[in-house]
C-alpha cells in the first residue's frame, strides 16, 4: 500500500517501486525495470464533423493524454477506467496497431510502430470481443496457421499446444469449427493461439467478458500459472473488477485519456476513500445508532441498519462496542465495490 | 507489400536492399499460399456442398453469355463484331477477372474488416496484411467463371477463321495474364480505397463486375468518352479490347493512339505500381486514425 501514489499531482511516474533512472540504467535494467516503457505517450484523433449542408468542421480530440507508465519484465497489471477513458487505443499502440502521435513507447526494448512484425513475435494478444481465430476453421487447423505465421519450430510447438491443452481442458474442441465453441471455449482457444510462440507479454483486453463462473475461474487460474511459471509479463483490461482482485496486485487507472491512479489495489481503494460497510441486525427497530466514533448509519430498514466506516479501519473495535450497547442480533460486514471506489475517484 | 512499417531499407553488407524486399515478397506469396491452401482444406471437407456452389457459381457466369447468344439470334452483329468475335471478347474478359477474383476478390473485405475490427487482428500477425485478407476465405468456387469463360473463349477460338501463329498466341496468353493483374489491381486499389470510406465496397463493384460485363461486349456500342475513360482512367480497355484488336486483326475503330494495342503488359507493371502505393497509403491512414 505504501507505494501506492495518485498521480497527477506527481510530475513524473518513473517505473514501480522507485525504480527511477531507467534513462541511465544499463541494457539489463532497460529489459527488466521497463520491459513495457511508455512516457508521455499521447494520441490526437482528427474528427470531421457535417457543420453545413458542405462544411465540415474538423475538431481533435485527445484519446489518449501523455500517459506514462512501466511494467517490470513478469509483471501482471491490471489497466482499468470507463468505457472512452483511452484504454483501447493505448493497447492499440502498445501492439503496434496505431501510430502514437508523440511520446515515447518501448515494449520488449522494440519500438511497436517502427517494428511492428518483430514486435509481434514477441506478443500475444486476445481481443475479448472478437476471435483472432478463424471463424469456420477447427482449432487445430488455426492453429496450425498461427504455426506457420510465426514460423514456430515444430517441437516448441507441440509441446506449447499440449500444455495449453492440459491447463484450458481444450482437448475435446481440438477438430469443432470456432463458430460452433461456446464463448468459454473459445477465449480458452483464443488465449491458446496467443500463447503457441512463446510471447513475452500477453495483451488480455477483456479476457473473462461474457463468460460463466466456472469458465472465468479456468481463465483466471490458467493465467496465474502462465505468469508464475513461464514470467509471461501480462497486461489486462477488464470491466470486470474480481478479475484484478484475482489477478493483479497492481492497477493503472486512466480516465478522459489520462493516468489517474498506478499503485497497488489496497492503495486504490484508500485513494478512493473506500468505505466498507457493517449490517447489523437489531433485535428491535430502532433509531439510527449514532455516537459510534468513526462510523455513520448510512440506511436503516426496520431493525436492519447500514453502518459505514472507512475502509482502512478495523471493524473489531466498532463490532464490540455495538455488541455491548445494542441488543445485537447478527452482523455481516461488505467490502468495498472498487467499481463504487473507482466511480467516486472519477467524480472527484 | 504491407510492411511499409519496417524500417527504411538499408543495403546490407550482402546488397541487402533488393534481397530484402525479394524476402518479403516471397514470405507474402508463401503466407498467402498456405492460408489460402487450409481454406482449401476447410471447404473439401463438405463436398457435396462445394460441388453445388462450383455448379451454381458456373449457372449464374454462364447466364450472362446466354444474353449474348439471344441477341444474337435477331442480329448477325455486334457494333460490327461477329458471335465469335464477341465471344473472344466474353473469354477474355471472364477468364482474366475470374482468376483475379479468385485471387484477389477477398481483398474487397477491408471496409467490413475495418468496422468489426478485426482489421486490428490482421496487424498483430507477423504476416503482411495483403497476404492475409486476401487469402482469406479463399473460394474455389470461383473457378466455376473461369471454367465457363474457358469454354466459351475455346469455342471462340476454334471457330474464328485465324491463323494461329506463335505472335498470336503470345498475344492471347499475354492478354489473360495482364487482364487478371490489371483486375487485381482494381480490387487492391477498391480495397485500399476503403480504408477512407468503408462503404466504398459497391462502388468497386461497379468496376469490377461491372467492369467485367462491359469488356464483355465490343467496345464500338459503347460512347467515345466511356471508352476514352477505360482506356485512360481506370485501364480496363487493356485488359482485352485493345490487344484483341490485334489479334482479331481489326482495326482501331476508336481512333486511339497506334501502339496502345501491344502496351497492356507495361500498362499492368503500372497499375501494380499504382495499387501498392494505394495499398500502402490506405494502411498507413488506418493505422494513424484507426477507423
Amino acid at each position: 500500500m505504501s507505494d501506492a501514489r495518485a498521480v497527477g499531482d506527481e510530475e513524473d511516474a518513473s517505473g514501480p517501486d522507485g525504480a527511477c533512472g531507467v534513462d541511465t540504467a544499463g541494457a539489463a535494467a532497460d529489459a527488466d525495470a521497463g520491459f513495457i516503457d511508455v512516457r508521455e505517450l499521447t494520441k490526437t484523433f482528427t474528427v470531421r464533423r457535417r457543420s453545413g449542408l458542405l462544411r465540415r468542421t474538423a475538431t481533435s480530440v485527445r484519446a489518449v493524454d501523455g500517459i506514462s507508465f512501466a511494467l517490470r519484465r513478469g509483471e501482471m497489471v491490471g489497466f482499468i477506467g470507463p468505457n472512452g477513458a483511452g484504454k483501447s487505443t493505448t493497447i492499440k499502440m502498445l501492439t503496434g496497431i496505431l501510430t502514437p502521435s508523440t511520446g515515447r513507447l518501448r515494449v520488449a526494448g522494440v519500438d511497436p510502430w517502427q517494428e511492428r512484425t518483430r514486435l509481434v513475435r514477441r506478443i500475444g494478444v486476445v481481443f475479448g470481443q472478437r476471435t483472432t481465430l478463424w471463424w469456420d476453421l477447427p482449432l487445430r487447423d488455426s492453429y496450425a496457421l498461427v504455426r506457420r505465421m510465426y514460423r514456430i519450430p515444430r517441437a516448441r510447438f507441440e509441446e506449447n499446444l499440449a500444455r495449453c491443452v492440459e491447463l484450458l481442458e481444450l482437448g475435446d474442441l481440438l477438430d469443432v469449427p470456432v463458430r460452433q465453441l461456446s464463448l468459454g471455449q473459445r477465449m480458452r482457444g483464443d488465449i491458446t493461439a496467443a500463447l503457441l510462440h512463446d510471447p513475452d507479454v500477453l495483451y488480455l483486453d477483456e479476457p473473462t467478458i461474457g463468460l460463466d463462473v466456472v469458465s472465468k475461474a479456468r481463465v483466471r487460474r490458467f493465467l496465474t500459472t502462465l505468469n508464475a511459471e513461464l514470467g509471461t509479463t501480462v497486461l489486462l483490461t477488464t470491466h470486470d473488477l474480481s478479475d484484478i482482485e484475482h489477478l493483479c496486485e497492481r492497477v493503472v487507472v486512466i480516465d478522459q485519456g489520462r493516468l489517474l491512479y498506478d499503485g497497488s489495489l489496497g492503495g486504490l481503494q484508500e485513494a478512493g476513500r473506500g468505505e466498507r460497510t457493517l449490517v447489523v441486525d437489531l433485535e428491535y427497530e430502532m433509531p439510527p445508532i449514532a455516537g459510534l466514533e468513526g462510523a455513520r448509519t448510512v440506511r436503516t430498514e426496520g431493525p436492519r441498519q447500514w453502518l459505514a466506516f472507512p475502509a482502512a479501519a478495523s471493524a473489531a473495535p466498532l463490532v464490540s462496542r455495538l455488541a455491548a450497547e445494542y441488543p445485537l442480533v447478527d452482523l455481516s460486514l461488505r467490502e468495498p465495490a472498487i467499481e463504487d471506489v473507482i466511480a467516486r475517484m472519477y467524480g472527484g | 507489400m504491407a510492411e511499409a512499417d519496417r524500417r527504411p531499407l538499408v543495403a546490407g553488407p550482402d546488397g541487402g536492399a533488393f534481397g530484402a524486399v525479394l524476402g518479403r515478397a516471397i514470405w507474402a506469396v508463401r503466407a498467402y499460399c498456405f492460408i489460402a491452401a487450409m481454406w482449401v482444406r476447410s471447404t473439401m471437407a463438405y463436398r457435396t456442398s462445394f460441388a453445388i456452389m462450383l455448379a451454381a457459381n458456373f449457372a449464374t457466369t454462364a447466364l450472362d453469355f446466354a444474353a449474348i447468344m439471344i441477341m444474337f439470334g435477331q442480329v448477325d452483329a455486334l457494333g460490327g463484331f461477329t458471335l465469335p468475335e464477341v465471344a473472344f471478347l466474353y473469354g477474355t474478359s471472364a477468364v482474366a477477372f475470374g482468376l483475379s477474383d479468385l485471387l484477389l476478390g477477398s481483398a474487397e473485405r477491408v471496409g467490413r474488416r475495418v468496422r468489426d475490427g478485426t482489421m486490428d487482428v490482421l496487424l498483430t500477425r507477423p504476416v503482411p496484411v495483403l497476404s492475409q485478407l486476401a487469402a482469406d476465405r479463399f473460394a474455389l468456387r470461383r473457378l466455376g467463371r473461369i471454367v465457363q469463360g474457358s469454354l466459351v473463349l475455346g469455342w471462340a477460338v476454334s471457330r474464328l477463321e485465324l491463323e494461329w501463329t506463335a505472335g498470336r498466341v503470345a498475344l492471347l496468353a499475354s492478354m489473360v495474364l495482364c487482364g487478371t493483374v490489371i483486375f487485381g489491381c482494381v480490387f487492391v486499389v477498391g480495397g485500399a480505397f476503403q480504408f477512407w470510406a468503408q462503404d466504398a465496397s459497391e462502388v468497386q463493384n461497379a468496376f469490377t463486375y461491372g467492369g467485367t460485363t462491359l469488356l464483355q461486349y465490343p467496345p464500338t456500342v459503347f460512347g467515345r468518352e466511356l471508352v476514352r475513360g477505360v482506356t485512360f482512367v481506370v485501364p480496363l480497355a487493356f485488359v482485352n479490347w485493345l490487344p484483341a484488336l490485334r489479334v482479331l486483326g481489326r482495326d482501331d475503330p476508336l481512333g486511339l493512339p497506334d501502339g496502345l494495342d501491344l502496351a497492356a503488359p507495361a500498362v499492368a507493371l503500372l497499375c501494380c505500381a499504382v495499387a501498392g502505393a494505394a495499398w500502402r497509403a490506405g494502411l498507413r491512414s488506418y493505422r494513424s486514425t484507426g477507423s
